[in-house]
């Protein structure tokens, strides 16, 4: 008992002694450095099923904020990450809170997980602080859950379908064709299957099978061997993260010819699957092919850095940074309403594509050109990231950007 | 026509039944000789992986198949010296804290050294293809799968029931206090048990990551399964387990066949309705220091 009392004197000391020297010294150092940095928050997850994005997602943003301090920094202020782990939608909202109350953060940036995205988004939307996101895909985050402070660089379920489809009806793959159809089992995959289905069933399509996958599944041979006995014309992945590399891998084990295709895709997932075991076309955001001088400049530093090139994910994050600071810049403020207000009125920005991309205020989506791609053969590929060839981007050079933007149906009601 | 692909599915459930028995039968073999719960099992499994991925460049895919098992079994020796070996006497909960604890360790490690992105890692080709068995098609590499586990088990199944060595070892799991009295230490028995059955981790973890993602949370992701294996079959129970995987792969592959959103549920169903009938598993035998 005597022994307890003491280590817990000693405890106590010792955190009193702790509290003393951070109150002394620590203080008045963070308040002393906020006045020439900009602290920016960046939240996504990095443990768990999309986990191998949210690393991408981190070199991105770390790359960006590495190039604008060394450019000089923003209005003379260099900027500071503030970076965590978002983990799950509970500890995403908290974790935002943290870093708007107490680190005192201008913005934040980040997430892949659409039900995090949400919960981070109610806190901006709340505090009336900019979130740009990065990575979530749900189309109802830019319908009926959008606020005015949320924006979104990424692209929304819907866009990802128009953007590979309009190559499958090329390929003619949809009208006439029997499709069969993996979707990872919860709200992202849910809601890529119904706009995905949509687009399919429209174009002359038909669906003969629609198998939910638990997100648990690590062995995909029951499923595979049902896709055998049906014979579609066109296997569709709505899986996400790891699930797709495992699908991928088993597909090719068990030999299937059937062509696939899917609407949710990562390069990295797609890297990591090995050679000879990737195929279809798929659609994504951007990817290390692309032929724009901003876009060759930004993987040539990117590889220098990491030693790999730079995928979609890290696109994202990259990309939202740069064009916080040169709005920034514009409007020599950091203030949350002013970015917010300068990000709705259609400034445009680089973003690595051969047109610029701008926020449009119906539901502060990013308008922008997409791309699809197609596997290489394994015996063609130069590297182990060489797995495929582009197929061009959409919409096409002479086309409005916008057309290719979530259906304005009235879901989203921002204030204009 | 419905019927043959019925079929299909439950011969192609014995195959995947060899994927669950390859994870699960290291973890019944700890538990059973030390009653420790290893919540690590799936960390060693990944640290298996990451080695066949690391080693076969160098050595190619058959000297990683020798090797990865050899090393995270060397690891496994480590790892009951130094941790398990503590263990065995004390509260279960203790073992069980210990142990997911360095599950976490492990897959952070993983995190650090390789990245969180999935390594890239393919069947080799002279193991690609497809067999025809009859009017079935299976991949050859499943096959193999399925033919290395039956080795693991016939050799396991020769250890423990037909040598010195498992007389020991089964008179441990029933009563450590009278094989001590009889003279024998149990503790060299302990490390190459421990060895053995975290050895065998890193065996799956070499023959599915041509088949799965390897990523450093590819241990987390298999460990459930495992587990329900376990217990379906019975704790201490050699047939139990093997009965167990083939059932789980079987009775997933028909939910998946009829209502693919439950086919991970079915093997939690089945694990359910088993203990309600049989609370110590299919084939559990009653263990004293376990009731």
């Amino acid at each position: 008992m005597a022994h307890s009392h003491d280590l817990t004197r000693r405890t106590l000391l010792r955190g009193v002694a702790g509290t003393t020297a951070l109150a002394g010294i620590g203080m008045p150092a963070i308040v002393r450095a906020q006045a020439d940095v900009i602290r920016i928050g960046h939240l996504t997850p990095i443990t768990g099923f999309l986990g191998p994005l949210g690393e991408f997602a981190q070199m991105g943003v770390k790359l960006a904020a590495e190039e604008i301090n060394t450019g000089g920094g923003v209005l003379g202020r260099r900027i500071e990450l503030v970076i965590e782990d978002s983990v799950n939608p509970q500890t995403a909202s908290a974790k935002a809170e943290r870093l708007i109350e107490r680190d005192k953060v201008a913005m934040i940036i980040g997430e892949i997980s659409s039900a995090s995205a949400l919960a981070i988004g109610q806190v901006a939307a709340r505090t009336k602080t900019v979130f740009i996101n990065t990575g979530a895909n749900s189309d109802a985050l830019r319908g009926a859950n959008c606020n005015p402070f949320m924006f979104h660089i990424e692209a929304a379920n819907s866009m990802m379908v128009t953007a590979v489809g309009n190559y499958l009806k090329a390929e003619k793959l949809i009208q006439g064709k029997k499709w069969y159809s993996l979707t990872a089992d919860y709200a992202f995959g849910h809601d890529l299957f119904k706009v995905a289905k949509k687009f399919v069933t429209e174009n002359g399509g038909q669906f003969i099978g629609e198998d939910l996958v638990p997100t648990d599944a690590t062995d995909f041979s029951p499923y595979l061997l049902k896709i055998r006995q049906a014979r579609p014309d066109v296997v569709a992945s709505n899986l996400a993260g790891n699930q797709i590399t495992n699908f991928i891998k088993q597909y090719a084990e068990y030999g299937l010819q059937f062509p696939i295709t899917g609407f949710g895709f990562d390069t990295a997932v797609a890297w990591g699957a090995g050679k000879g075991n990737f195929s279809g076309i798929w659609p994504l955001i951007w990817h290390h092919m692309v032929d724009t001088p901003s876009s060759r400049k930004y993987v040539e530093v990117f590889t220098k850095k990491y030693g790999k090139p730079p995928e979609n994910q890290s696109w994202g994050d990259y990309n939202s940074l740069k064009i916080v600071a040169q709005s920034f810049a514009e409007t020599k403020s950091i203030d949350p309403q002013k970015l917010a207000e300068h990000l709705r009125k259609g400034a445009k920005f680089d973003v690595l594509k051969s047109r610029e991309g701008y926020f449009r205020p119906y539901d502060n989506q990013m308008v922008q050109e997409m791309y699809a791609v197609r596997a290489k053969d394994a015996s063609k590929m130069k590297d182990q990231w060489d797995i495929y060839d582009p197929l061009g981007s959409v919409p096409g050079p002479s086309e409005d950007l916008e057309i290719l933007a979530p259906e304005k149906d009235g879901t989203c009601k921002i204030p204009a | 026509m419905a019927l043959i692909f019925l079929l299909e599915q439950v011969l192609n459930g014995l195959l995947v039944g060899a994927y669950y028995l390859l994870i699960a039968l290291g973890l019944s073999l700890i538990f059973s000789l030390g009653g420790i719960v290893n919540l690590a099992h799936g960390g060693f499994y990944a640290i298996g992986a990451y080695l066949a991925v690391s080693l076969a460049p160098l050595i190619g895919f058959g000297g990683a198949f020798v090797a990865s098992p050899i090393l995270v079994g060397a690891l496994g020796v480590i790892v009951e010296r130094l941790f398990f070996r503590r263990f065995y006497r004390s509260d279960p909960t203790l073992s069980l804290l210990l142990t997911f604890g360095l599950a976490m360790v492990i897959e952070q490690s993983l995190r650090i050294v390789f990245g969180a992105a999935p390594l890239p890692f393919s069947i080799p080709p002279a193991l690609r293809g497809q067999v025809f068995v009859g009017d079935f098609i299976y991949p050859r590499y499943r096959l193999i799968i399925f033919g290395v586990a039956l080795a693991a088990v016939a050799a396991t199944w020769f250890l423990v029931y037909r040598t010195a060595f498992g007389r020991v070892v089964r008179a441990g799991v029933q009563n450590p206090d009278m094989v001590g009295a009889l003279g024998i230490s149990l503790q060299p028995y302990m490390t190459a048990v421990s060895a053995l059955g975290i050895g065998l981790a890193g065996l799956a973890g070499v023959l599915l990551a041509p088949i799965s993602g390897v990523h450093p949370a590819m241990g987390a992701e298999i460990l459930t399964a495992a587990f329900v294996v376990v217990v379906i079959g019975g704790l201490g129970s050699f047939w139990g387990v093997i009965a167990a995987a083939v059932l789980v792969g079987v009775v997933r592959g028909l939910t998946i066949f009829f209502y693919p959103p439950a086919g991970e549920a079915s093997m939690y169903l089945l694990m359910a309705l088993v203990l309600l009938l049989r609370p110590r598993g299919l084939f559990g035998e009653r263990i004293q220091k376990f009731e």
